[in-house]
């Protein structure tokens, strides 16, 4: 057998599971393992320039991949700087092994330099952690996070490793296991037949059904079963922030995006449902605004693979606790053997409300803002979409553009949509994008920005330098924090505490050009489009447009809070359900 | 959702591995829950740890306790032992002032509460108490007309009736 180190063990085991790139930094605590990565020729290691976007990197390329994105840090600093993107995955389901260096075990407990309690710190947002002890247990470890990053409901994993354990001077056999068992991990995978039979009986009998489809759908690869289903039944699908992509945004059945900045149809729609079928979604609070107002006459028919998001906030009538993909065809064989039909007549009935009320207020069908004065940001969103043909991968950081991206790019694809819904993480964007552009070198990558949020990962256009990632990036620059700003307006009288920049930005041109980018600014709207067709003709280079857009714009639809239902929401700044 | 809030015993086989209990313990603080008492002790299998906890919450909350608990990869099996019919027990330590009168009345309370007195001193009196909690409850009740120096108590511990067991 083979005579391996334990860096060497680390690195070969990572080539073994099939990893094709490590997002990383180096360190002391780190470095015989750095030093397995010179000497191994499979693995490739991308280094960052700071370890929150390698962990960044690493979840956008596990989102448009399906496989668990890997990270090696080095001890302390090295690791705590890593926690906000591990926490990223975790709010995500995001499968995610990251690998961090530990001082050697002698000094573990002394306050040792660089040292960190890296599995204490990272204890809540992880689905599992190990602390190495041993050298020849190192396989058998990587094959154990990777298997319980990427099954049931994935999530990120750590390694901690201290230095010790990684030493040159000591060898040991390496065999990578086939097989891996955990006596008491068994990720849920088919639902239980009878509670499926029970939710087909009572999607047949639903007279206003709503499909309501999440992230799940998209991790679990079950998009084409959820169209199969949507279609058969004719009823209408509405997705989370999430879930966009797994249906076809730009489908008739499609009510669009529900919840905080969901569209009107969608969050009304589901307010008069009476059946409402939740796929892979969680009830998140941004979803059902107060619970105790969400949608009076539905029952809830819930599909999950963590037993745990079922019936946590919104008690589900029939739990199917199972992978999405599994139980969707059950359903849809069930379904094919079926004499029973939805009542077509209640279904003509509900189409027809819908479609009065896509009529009425129609985020989707018509322009909800005018296009005089500065540009506005939902228009460049719209341009987006034009000039990249909807095919772009889109990746966003948080705040106002993000929601007008979700609202706007009408995504037809799973897995075109990277985005940090749950933690909500700025600086997520450009680094998460340099990932999915690893993933899918011939695609385009868009990172859709704020002048707030890019300027908490902008060290990573050195990392584009340094790896020719063409990724283009959309920055709806308004001159502050458009989301703090949209909730003082509304909740604070206007008083912009801290969030604006006054005279403070940087010259983003300049900046694109010190680090051998290009950057395009934009003020005028008949220039818009042209400027955006220029960028994206710039095939191999990065190009940052900074896109001047108009200030007071707020995001709507959005829902009236604290107290209000699905279907209570601000329409403008002036109109109200 | 029910808001009565019940006392629960929950009892589970955890790895016995570093870590493991703080997974646990923390899972408690991370998702707001309570712990009123916390047990753990190796078992006969020196890979597993038994955990038994009290907690009190609403039907909802212990639903969800059980269920993220089921989640923790080092939590082996898991069971909600005031489901069915079972046999709760604690510890309790008891260091009680006992001069004069009292220390006959004091020594009577023992008895009734079958308990027993484990080490004495001239104004000091050691008792050992074992039962359910609020059998021990009743007791430090019952003393109070002594001075009670200082109590200890194990935290609960329990075991179904009957043949079923928790084990791999």
């Amino acid at each position: 057998m083979e005579m391996l180190s334990g860096g060497d063990m680390l690195v070969r085991s990572l080539q073994d599971q099939g990893v094709e790139y490590v997002f990383g930094y180096p360190g002391g605590s780190a470095l015989h393992i750095y030093d397995a990565i010179f000497r191994n020729k499979a693995v490739k290691h991308i280094l960052v320039r700071h370890e929150q976007a390698a962990t960044h990197a690493a979840d956008g390329y596990a989102r448009v991949t399906g496989k668990a994105g890997v990270v090696l840090v080095t001890s302390g600093p090295g690791a705590t700087n890593a926690i906000t993107g591990i926490a990223t995955a975790y709010m995500d389901s995001t499968p995610m092994v990251v690998i961090s260096g530990q001082v050697p075990s002698e000094k573990i407990g002394e306050d040792a330099f660089q040292e960190t309690d890296m599995v204490g710190v990272s204890r809540p947002i992880v689905k599992h952690s190990f602390l190495v002890k041993d050298p020849a247990e190192i396989p058998e470890i990587v094959k154990k996070a990777f298997y319980i990053a990427e099954t049931g409901r994935p999530g990120p994993v750590v390694i901690d490793v201290p230095k010790d354990v990684t030493s040159p001077a000591e060898t040991f056999p390496y065999e990578y296991p086939k097989k891996v068992k955990i006596r008491s991990y068994f990720p849920a995978e088919k639902g239980h037949s009878g509670q499926i039979k029970k939710a087909i009986q009572l999607l047949l009998e639903a007279r206003r059904p709503v499909i309501y489809s999440g992230g799940g759908v998209v991790l679990g690869d079950a998009s084409k079963q959820l169209r199969e289903l949507a279609r058969k039944l004719n009823y209408p699908v509405t997705n989370t922030l999430m879930g966009l992509g797994a249906f076809p945004g730009t489908d008739k059945q499609f009510l669009g995006m529900l919840g905080m900045h969901g569209t009107f149809e969608a969050n009304t729609a589901m307010h008069h449902a009476d059946v409402i079928l939740a796929i892979g979604a969680r009830f998140d609070d941004r979803v059902t605004n107060t619970p105790e107002k969400f949608c009076p006459g539905a029952k809830i028919i819930h599909i999950d693979i963590d037993p745990a998001s079922i019936s946590k906030t919104i008690q589900a009538d029939i739990p199917i606790v199972g992978s999405v993909q599994s139980v969707l065809n059950e359903m849809l064989e069930l379904l094919a053997q079926s004499k029973e039909s939805p009542d077509e007549q209640a279904l003509a009935d509900w189409w027809q409300q819908i479609e009065d009320w896509r009529g009425r207020h129609g985020l989707y069908t018509k322009n909800r803002f005018e296009e005089t004065g500065q540009i506005k940001p939902q228009e460049v969103i719209q341009a987006l979409h034009e000039v990249t043909g909807g095919d772009a991968i889109i990746t966003s950081d948080v705040g106002q553009h993000q929601m007008f991206t979700a609202q706007y790019y009408h995504f037809n694809r799973p897995r075109q949509w990277v985005n940090s819904g749950g933690l909500g993480t700025m600086g997520f964007g450009l680094p998460a994008a340099m990932g999915a552009q690893f993933a899918e070198r011939d695609q385009q990558v868009v990172c859709v920005t704020g002048e707030g949020s890019i300027q908490m990962c902008i060290q990573e256009l050195s990392t584009c330098t340094q790896y020719h990632l063409p990724v283009k990036i959309i920055c709806l620059n308004n001159q502050a924090l458009g989301m703090v700003r949209q909730w003082q307006d509304l909740h604070y009288d206007g008083r912009y505490s801290e969030s604006l920049y006054e005279e403070s930005l940087p010259d983003f041109e300049k900046l694109m050009e010190a680090y051998g980018h290009v950057g395009i600014k934009v003020t005028e709207r008949s220039e818009l489009k042209s400027k955006l067709e220029e960028c994206f003709a710039m095939k191999d280079r990065v190009v940052f447009m900074d896109i001047y857009v108009d200030q007071s714009e707020h995001v709507y639809p959005m829902q009236v809070a604290p107290n209000g239902a699905m279907r209570d929401m601000w329409l403008s700044k002036t109109e109200r359900t | 959702m029910s808001e009565k809030q019940s006392k629960r015993i929950i009892s589970l086989l955890m790895e016995n591995a570093p870590g493991a209990l703080s997974r646990v313990v923390g899972l408690f603080s991370q998702r707001g829950y309570n712990i009123e008492t916390l047990n753990v002790a190796p078992t006969d299998d020196a890979s597993l740890s038994r955990l038994t906890l009290t907690t009190i919450g609403s039907e909802h909350n212990i639903e969800q306790i059980t269920k993220n608990l089921n989640k923790l990869i080092d939590v082996v099996k898991l069971v909600d032992l005031t489901e069915g019919s079972h046999i709760e027990r604690e510890l309790m330590l008891v260091k009680v002032k006992a001069t004069g009168a009292l220390r006959e009345e004091v020594k009577r309370c023992v008895d009734i509460f079958r308990g027993q007195i484990v080490d004495v001193t001239s104004t000091v009196y050691t008792i050992q108490i074992v039962g359910a909690s609020d059998k021990l409850d009743a007791f430090v009740q019952a003393v109070s007309d002594a001075q009670i120096l200082e109590v200890v108590r194990s935290g609960v511990s329990g075991i179904a009736r009957g043949e079923k067991v928790l084990s791999l």
